[in-house]
């Protein structure tokens, strides 16, 4: 956490409200984004115990199942789910513009343009917390692997059509998720924090309400009042006012409503196949139908609170004004679901349970390169990002005091303008450092001279300007700064180049397990009589 | 100057006093020694745990109640899944212990699986040990050891410790076996639950090395009361590679991973033997301190506070009194309630108000270099907030 960052804590502390960490927004928000609140089992891996799920504030769809133990149930709960998520993803799939893309001519190996298919928009997933990513994720690996009916009539249990497709949906999401700046699955206490800085710890930030209380505390309560309130609160029956934003569920929800409620399910159902005559199924099955809407009710009396928080958090931060970068960001977002929209389409099998060795480095590479590129981007798009980077020396701005025309010792003499440039700031310039400078959106380079003698405190910079002036000897206009220009530069680069490319998977040395060879299908997960998934 | 405290008064006693009269005492399990050694300099913390104070009672009482609590749906399961992995005498835990850490020995069949029930905790550790010795007398077999009882000295008072399962191997080496209900996932688990299931089982560890250091030396002198002459069988010692069983993906079947834990183990000796001892924090209390949940809330706040904590965000997850310590940390505009990260970039200032008025350039030296950094920040984020209110952007 940079001083500056710390500074706004401190002051969230002193006056009771949450301070503006940025003053751009930095994440895209769909206009129509799907937000899932999902609830899991105590104890077992990912097993659900329920969700809201939709794209409409007011009328959430709301999935229960009502034994968690039960291999059917959780069967129709992801195929519920997979009703509701499909048809939202394919909508996006289906809008296409017209994009280019460099690709390799397989028998020329020269790098050709290719006209492709680019999603107009992606669907976009908001899910409360980090660890809602984390079961996005682990959902995606429970269903990408198992069979249906129709793949295999042999399977025991075969999954409802849709599921497999499902689970593939959400691994990719999941994946995304790790990708820096990515947007295309949220978690909203991660975005919130990126946005405010409360006065309390980055681990009390986690708890969605507490952190909405920061930033939004109701009418005459401070902050803290509020998020102690939303933390620890608890009716006359024990039960906290604002449940956690889950998937984990309030053991004393767990202990004192939802087991009861589960026991009373377990009993009506078999006293139903115990029934010996339809009139007394009939009544039994209306105890087994009331038993699982209590389980329904309890279900969303623990999730509703959640959704509704979930909402409250994007409209504060529709509050924002969109930063510049945002956009370009997003549409790597649309590329990555077209990719997975057209493998899915070309009928590839699922994401494999590891990577391979060359799959692997090149998400890796991926993830740091977008590191970099978020970074900077953030940086240029709020001066507030800007501010920690001037503190911590990687920029400086300051006003032009004077520039000198000067010209390259080249045969062509070309413009190398030394520009002055007088500034509060610190940066650590090393010999012939590089400084850019953002002209009209492009990066425009310098290079580090030297120190000057300045009359009055401040330090006095030398740049010599590199580059964008054009072809000829005088440099187009506009393209050098003048006296009196207040400018920003950066000593890291404004656009990040990819590293060294990587083998193809066949040329993968000994060293990293050598060539993957024929692709072998993953099996499905062996079924046995507890499993849980 | 006070007089002389008596020190006639047994540590227990004066423990049994800090509890209160007829309050029995909370034993110490590896989970909370583990978390006292994340947090060793806190004094509070030390003394409540040695004196065995119910911390869950405590909290109530003063009006700010811990957030723990257990699902049954959890608690069932853990139990289920620990019952299907011991079952059939142990038979595909020591399958996985062979399998994972001891290739070259012979597969275990027909292990002993000996009765370790015993009155009290007491009773229970020595019948450990002498289990544990048969055990590694008997070379050439294999022992699962179900539910043993250890014993480890934390700040001067006796913790026992109770680890899920220990086998002994036929080379006499033991092995400490922790089985957790979070799913092994593709071979791979949450890191941070298996850093803390390595956490406890460095507490096992250490534990047990001690019950294996007094055997040896038994051992090494020959037995006293046997009469026998010097052993020559081998020598006991730990492995310093645990055994963590957990469901195999979203199966309730057993899968294993062998966990090094020479790193946890080392540092939760050093913090361990960093923990004041609780003799000399009692002996800083004064006389007639008690921490009984029957007391009233304002005396109970008032002994509470007459101990020192170290309170960091960090205790939420680990500590059932931290609500009422970060209130108090709050209270007294302790940056550290920030977080231990933000503290340490402050330098030598350790209130919010001192912080805020360094960084306004109301106090502090302006040579300090946190100072000096501190008004830099201050003015870089004035001067952004500014430069957007303004309707301008910089740059």
């Amino acid at each position: 956490m940079s001083l500056i960052s710390t500074l706004a804590r401190l002051e969230a502390v002193t006056t009771g409200r949450a301070q503006p960490a940025a003053t751009v927004r930095h994440r895209h928000l769909a206009e129509r984004p799907l937000v899932l609140v999902p609830l899991t089992t105590a104890g077992e891996a990912g097993a659900p115990l329920g969700a809201l799920v939709g794209t409409d504030r007011d009328t959430p769809r709301l999935l229960v199942v009502p034994q968690p133990r039960d291999r059917d149930l959780r069967f129709a709960f992801l195929a519920e789910l997979a009703d509701v998520v499909l048809p939202y993803i394919d909508g996006y799939a289906r809008e296409v513009e017209a994009a280019e893309r460099n690709e390799t001519d397989p028998e020329t190996g020269k790098r050709v343009k290719v006209e492709v298919e680019l999603c107009a928009d992606a669907p976009q997933l908001i899910v409360p917390s980090r660890a809602g990513t984390d079961l996005v994720r682990l959902l995606g690996r429970s269903m990408r692997f198992r069979r249906t009916a129709e793949q295999d009539p042999e399977t025991p249990h075969p999954a409802p059509p849709r599921v497999p497709l499902l689970g593939r949906w959400l691994t990719h999401f999941g994946e995304r998720a790790r990708v820096p700046g990515s947007s295309l699955l949220l978690a909203m206490t991660d975005v919130l924090s990126r946005h405010w800085a409360t006065g309390q710890s980055t681990l009390e930030d986690q708890h969605l309400g507490a952190l909405l209380a920061w930033i939004a505390p109701p009418q005459g309560s401070t902050g803290a009042e509020a998020a102690l309130r939303a933390e620890l609160a608890r009716d006359a029956k024990g039960q906290l006012l604002c449940p956690p934003a889950g998937p984990a569920t309030d053991p004393a929800f767990d202990n004192k409503l939802l087991a009861p409620a589960i026991e009373r399910y377990d009993r009506a159902r078999t006293a139903l196949a115990a029934a010996e005559d339809g009139l007394e199924a009939d009544d039994r099955l209306g105890e087994l139908t009331a038993a699982e809407r209590d389980i329904r009710v309890l279900v969303e009396s623990v999730t509703r609170p959640t959704w509704d928080k979930v909402w409250e958090g994007l409209d504060l931060l529709r509050t924002l004004p969109v930063g510049a970068h945002v956009e370009e960001r997003w549409t790597r977002d649309r590329w990555s679901f077209t990719a997975h929209r057209d493998r899915i389409s070309a009928g590839e099998p699922p994401q494999p349970r590891r990577d391979d060795a060359v799959t692997a480095a090149d998400k890796l590479a991926s993830r740091e390169r977008e590191q970099a590129r978020l970074e900077a981007q953030e940086a240029l798009d709020d001066p507030l990002v800007m501010a920690g980077r001037r503190l911590s020396g990687e920029a400086f701005a300051g006003e032009v005091t004077d520039v000198v025309m000067a010209y390259s010792e080249s045969k062509r003499p070309s413009p190398r303008p030394l520009v002055t440039v007088r500034t509060d700031d610190r940066p650590h310039l090393g010999e012939r450092a590089k400084a850019y400078r953002s002209l009209d959106g492009k990066p425009q380079t310098t290079e580090f001279v030297g120190y000057e003698e300045s009359p009055d405190g401040g330090t006095l910079l030398v740049l010599r300007v590199l580059d964008k002036m054009g072809r000829g000897k005088e440099p187009e206009a506009g393209s050098v700064p003048e006296k009196g220009d207040r400018l920003c530069f950066t000593l890291f680069e404004h656009e990040q180049r990819g590293g060294p490319k990587l083998p193809d998977p066949e040329e993968t040395p000994w060293t990293h397990g050598g060539p993957p060879g024929e692709a072998v299908p993953e099996s499905a997960d062996p079924m046995t009589a507890e499993d849980v998934l | 100057m006070p007089p002389p405290r008596t020190r006639g008064k047994a540590l227990r006693q004066r423990l049994a006093e800090l509890r209160g009269s007829e309050v029995p005492a909370k034993a110490l399990d590896a989970r909370a020694l583990a978390a006292l050694a994340a947090n060793p300099g806190c004094r509070r913390r030390a003394i409540l745990d040695g004196a065995g104070v119910n911390k869950t009672a405590l909290a109530s009482a003063l009006g700010a109640p811990s957030a723990f609590g257990q699902s049954q749906f959890a608690l069932t399961r853990g139990n289920a899944f620990e019952a299907k992995v011991k079952a059939d005498g142990g038979a595909e835990l020591l399958r996985l212990v062979h399998e994972r850490l001891d290739r070259h020995a012979e597969p275990p069949v027909d292990a002993h699986v000996p009765d370790l029930t015993a009155i009290g905790p007491e009773g229970r550790t020595a019948r450990t040990a002498l289990a544990l010795r048969e055990a590694t007398a008997a070379a050439g077999t294999w022992t699962l050891l179900d539910h043993p009882m250890l014993a480890l000295d934390v700040a001067g008072s006796p913790a026992f410790l109770e680890p899920d399962a220990v086998v002994v191997h036929p080379d006499g080496r033991w092995t400490v076996v922790e089985i957790k209900s979070f799913p092994m996932l593709d071979g791979s688990a949450d890191p941070a639950k298996v850093g803390a299931a390595a956490r406890q089982a460095a507490v096992y560890v250490l534990a047990l090395e001690e019950v294996a250091a007094r055997l040896g030396a038994e051992l090494e002198t020959g037995a006293p009361g046997s009469g026998s002459a010097r052993h020559d069988g081998p020598l006991p010692e730990v492995g310093h590679q645990v055994l963590l069983v957990c469901p195999k993906d979203f199966s309730n079947l057993p899968t294993a991973s062998a966990v090094d834990i020479r790193k946890q183990r080392a540092v939760t000796a050093r913090q361990l033997a960093r923990l004041t001892r609780v003799e000399d924090i009692a002996d800083t209390l004064p006389e007639g301190t008690c921490f009984s949940p029957d007391l009233p809330a304002a005396d109970l706040a008032a002994a509470v506070e007459s101990v020192p904590a170290t309170y960091a965000p960090e205790c939420l997850s680990a500590c059932e009194l931290a609500f009422h310590c970060r209130d108090r940390s709050r209270a007294s505009g302790a940056v550290t309630a920030l977080g231990r990260s933000v503290r340490a970039e402050l330098g030598g200032l350790t209130t919010v108000a001192d912080v805020l008025a360094a960084a306004r350039g109301e106090a502090g030296d302006p040579e300090d270099p946190a100072v000096a950094a501190l008004r830099r920040a201050a003015q870089l984020r004035a001067e952004a907030l500014g430069a957007v209110a303004a309707g301008g952007a910089a740059g």
